[in-house]
C-alpha cells in the first residue's frame, strides 16, 4: 500500500470510529450507499453491471475515487447477481432480462413464501422447512428439493438411511443438486470479486463501511417468509406463533453477522430495518413483536465487540425513546426520514446519528436546496460529535452535481 | 345500523364480527343493513387511522374482516342494489415500478370510501394511464411509486396525459415511500399524500361527497 493512502486509511477508520464512540472527530464523515448510482454516472446499464464484474469494478472505483467517501461499500455481493440469479431461477427478483427492462434497478418480490400453517414446520426445523419448502418456492430450479424426505429423519443405519436417503436418486433432485454446484461456482465468484475490490479499495486508502450483514428477526420473518400482508394479519390471528418465529430467527441472524465479521475482519454490521417504522404498526406492536429480538441480537453482537449499523427506513420518530435502550457509543443509527434533531435530542448521548438527505432534494432540488440541508444537519446532529453525514437512503438516481454538493459541503462546513 | 356490528367490526374482532354477521343473516336481516354498519365502521376505523389510534396493519385487518362480510352478505343482494358510486378514480404504481402494498391500501381505502375504483396494477406505462382515462373518466388519477426511478415516470405520465389533452379533465395525486412536496413540484401533481387516508381526503376535496 502507498504510504499516503495507508495514513488516508487510518484517517478515515478513526474519523468513522469517533464519531460511533460518541467522540468529536476532526470533521464530520460521510458515508453513503452508493446502490446503482455509479452504473448511471459511467453511463452503464443496470443490466451491465449485474452480469459483467469488471465493467462494475470500474463504475465503483471511479465514483470512490472522484467522490472520496470516507468509507466505501463492496459492491458485489448485492449487484454482480444475475448469473448466480439464473443459475437458481430466482423468483423474489426482478431484474433486467428477467422481468425488468435493462436500465431499471432489480426489485423484489413480495409473497407469502410461508403459508400461515407452516409455521410449524418452520418452528420444528427451519432448515428442513427451508430446503424442501422454501428454496423450491424462490428458486425455480430447486423445485425437486421438494422430493427429499425430512432431512432431520436422516440418524444412522437403521433410521432413516432406507426410506430418507432414497429420494436423492430421483433426477429431479439430481438435477436441483447440480444447479445447486452451478449456483455454488457463481456464488464464489461473487466472493472473489468482492476480496479484489476491498484490496483494491484498501491500496486506495478507503476502509469498507460495514463486513456483515443481517435484519431484525421480525423483518426476516416478514420479507422472506410471510410477506408484508401476512405478517401484519399474523399479529393478530397468531401473535405466539409470530414471537416464536422471531425468536428462532435470532440466534440465525447472529450467526450470521458474526461469521461475517470474522471473515471480513470488520467489525461493523449492517442491519436495513424494514417493518418497524411508524404507521406499520402500533407502539405496543413495536414492543411486543418487533423490538425484543432486535434488541437482544444488538445487544449480543456489542458483546461480541461489534457495531451495530441499522438504516431505519421511513420515518421512526415515534419509536426513538424506545430504541434508545442500547449500550452507548457501541451503535450508528442511520435514518431516513425520521426527526433528525428529535434523534439528537432523544439519542444523541447513546448513538452515533447518520443520514438524512432526502432523495427528492438530491434528484429534484437545487444545489443551494442540498447546501442548506447538509447545513442544518451538521449544525444540529454534528454538533458536539456523532454524526455521519449520508443521503436518506440509496443514491441510484440522484443527480451527480448535487451529490457533489453533498459532498464538498460536507468536507468544508463539517470540520470541528 | 346495528350497533354491535359496527362496534365489534370496528373493534377489529375478527372471529366475533364474522359469527355475529352470520347471526343477523340467520335471523334474516336485511343484508343491505348490514353493509350499511360495515361502512359505518370502516368509518371510525379511517377516522382512528387519522387520530393514530390506528395503523396500517389495522387496515390491512379490517380489509379482511370487510373482505369476509362480503363473502357471506353480496350473494344475498340482488342485481344493482349495490350503492351507488360517488365519483370515479384510476390508480396505479408507475411504470419500471412494482410495488404495491401501499397502492392496494389507498385503493381499498378509497373503495370503502365510496368511491369506484379503477386499479391498473403495477409497472404501468404513461401510454395505459392515458389510454384508461380516456375509456374510464375519471376525476382523479392517483400515481403510486416507492422507488426514486418512480419520480421520473410520474412526471412522464402527467406530461402525456397533457399531451393527451387530458390533464384539465383530471386532479393528479401522488404518493409513496420517497414523495414529498419537492417532488410534487417536480411531476407536476396537484397533490400528494402521505397515506391512505391523506387520498380519500384529497378525493373527497376534488369530487365531494360524505365525510
Amino acid at each position: 500500500m502507498k504510504e499516503d493512502a495507508a495514513e488516508l486509511y487510518r484517517q478515515r477508520e478513526k474519523r468513522v470510529n469517533d464519531a460511533i464512540a460518541l467522540r468529536v472527530p476532526d470533521r464530520v464523515p460521510i458515508e453513503v450507499l452508493f446502490g446503482f448510482f455509479p452504473a448511471k454516472y459511467s453511463g452503464m446499464t443496470i443490466e451491465e453491471v449485474m452480469y459483467d464484474p469488471d465493467k462494475l469494478f470500474d463504475a465503483q472505483l471511479k465514483v470512490l475515487l472522484e467522490f472520496q467517501p470516507d468509507m466505501d461499500q463492496g459492491p458485489f455481493a448485492i449487484r454482480f447477481l444475475g448469473p448466480l440469479l439464473e443459475a437458481l431461477d430466482f423468483k423474489q427478483l426482478k431484474w433486467p432480462g428477467h422481468g425488468m427492462t435493462t436500465d431499471h434497478t432489480y426489485q423484489f418480490v413480495e409473497g407469502e413464501y410461508m403459508t400461515a400453517d407452516e409455521y410449524d414446520h418452520f418452528l420444528l426445523d427451519p432448515s428442513d422447512f427451508m430446503v424442501r419448502k422454501y428454496w423450491p418456492r424462490v428458486c425455480g430450479n430447486l423445485k425437486g428439493l421438494e422430493k427429499l424426505a425430512p432431512l432431520h429423519g436422516v440418524i444412522t443405519y437403521y433410521m432413516g438411511f432406507n426410506l430418507s436417503i432414497a429420494p436423492f436418486s430421483l433426477p429431479e433432485v439430481a438435477e436441483a443438486l447440480a444447479a445447486m454446484q452451478k449456483a455454488g461456482a457463481e456464488a464464489a465468484r461473487i466472493a472473489a470479486h468482492s476480496r479484489r475490490y476491498t484490496q483494491k479499495a484498501r491500496e486506495e486508502g478507503f476502509p469498507m463501511q460495514t463486513g456483515a450483514f443481517t435484519q431484525a428477526p421480525f423483518d426476516t420473518l416478514g420479507d422472506f417468509f410471510r410477506g408484508t400482508k401476512g405478517l401484519m394479519l399474523d399479529m393478530y390471528r397468531r401473535p405466539d406463533k409470530v414471537i416464536k418465529a422471531c425468536e428462532k430467527l435470532l440466534p440465525i441472524m447472529f450467526e450470521t453477522a458474526i461469521n461475517a465479521t470474522r471473515m471480513s475482519g470488520n467489525p461493523r454490521v449492517f442491519i436495513p430495518i424494514h417493518k418497524g417504522l411508524d404507521g406499520f404498526m402500533s407502539e405496543e406492536q413495536f414492543k411486543r413483536f418487533f423490538w425484543p429480538t432486535l434488541q437482544e441480537l444488538m445487544q449480543g453482537l456489542i458483546k461480541e465487540g461489534c457495531n451495530p449499523c441499522p438504516l431505519w427506513e421511513g420515518d421512526c420518530t415515534s419509536r426513538l425513546p424506545i430504541i434508545k435502550d442500547i449500550p452507548a457509543g457501541k451503535a450508528c443509527y442511520a435514518f431516513e426520514a425520521t426527526d433528525m434533531s428529535k434523534a439528537k435530542e432523544i439519542l444523541g448521548e447513546t448513538v452515533c446519528l447518520r443520514g438524512n438527505v432526502p432523495l427528492s432534494l438530491l434528484i429534484a432540488g437545487t444545489l443551494e436546496d442540498v447546501r442548506a440541508y447538509c447545513k442544518e444537519l451538521i449544525d444540529v446532529c454534528g454538533r458536539g460529535g456523532g454524526f455521519i453525514m449520508d443521503s436518506a437512503t440509496g443514491l441510484d438516481d440522484a443527480k451527480p452535481e448535487n451529490v457533489k454538493a453533498m459532498f464538498e459541503f460536507t468536507r468544508e462546513y463539517g470540520v470541528y | 345500523m346495528n350497533d354491535k356490528l359496527v362496534h365489534l367490526m370496528a373493534d377489529l374482532k375478527e372471529k366475533e364480527t364474522i359469527a355475529f354477521v352470520k347471526e343477523l343473516i340467520k335471523e334474516g336481516a336485511d343484508p343491505r343493513e348490514v353493509l350499511d354498519s360495515t361502512r359505518a365502521a370502516m368509518e371510525i376505523v379511517g377516522k382512528r387511522f387519522e387520530k393514530e389510534e390506528y395503523f396500517i396493519p389495522d387496515l390491512v385487518m379490517a380489509g379482511e374482516i370487510m373482505k369476509g362480510i362480503s363473502e357471506i352478505v353480496k350473494p344475498l343482494l340482488k342485481k344493482g342494489e349495490s350503492s351507488l358510486k360517488k365519483g370515479r378514480v384510476l390508480i396505479g404504481t408507475v411504470a419500471g415500478d412494482i410495488h404495491d402494498i401501499g397502492k392496494d391500501i389507498v385503493t381499498f381505502m378509497l373503495d370503502v370510501s365510496g368511491f369506484d375504483v379503477l386499479d391498473l396494477g403495477i409497472d404501468v406505462p404513461a401510454s395505459t394511464f392515458v389510454e384508461k382515462t380516456r375509456e374510464f373518466e375519471p376525476r382523479v388519477v392517483g400515481l403510486s411509486g416507492f422507488l426514486t426511478l418512480a419520480f421520473d415516470s410520474m412526471k412522464k405520465t402527467v406530461e402525456a396525459l397533457e399531451k393527451a389533452g387530458l390533464r384539465d379533465r383530471v386532479k393528479v395525486m401522488i404518493g409513496g415511500g420517497q414523495i414529498d412536496e419537492e417532488v410534487r413540484r417536480y411531476v407536476r401533481a396537484d397533490a400528494y399524500g402521505k397515506d391512505a387516508v391523506a387520498a380519500v381526503n384529497l378525493c373527497r376535496q376534488w369530487i365531494g361527497g360524505r365525510s
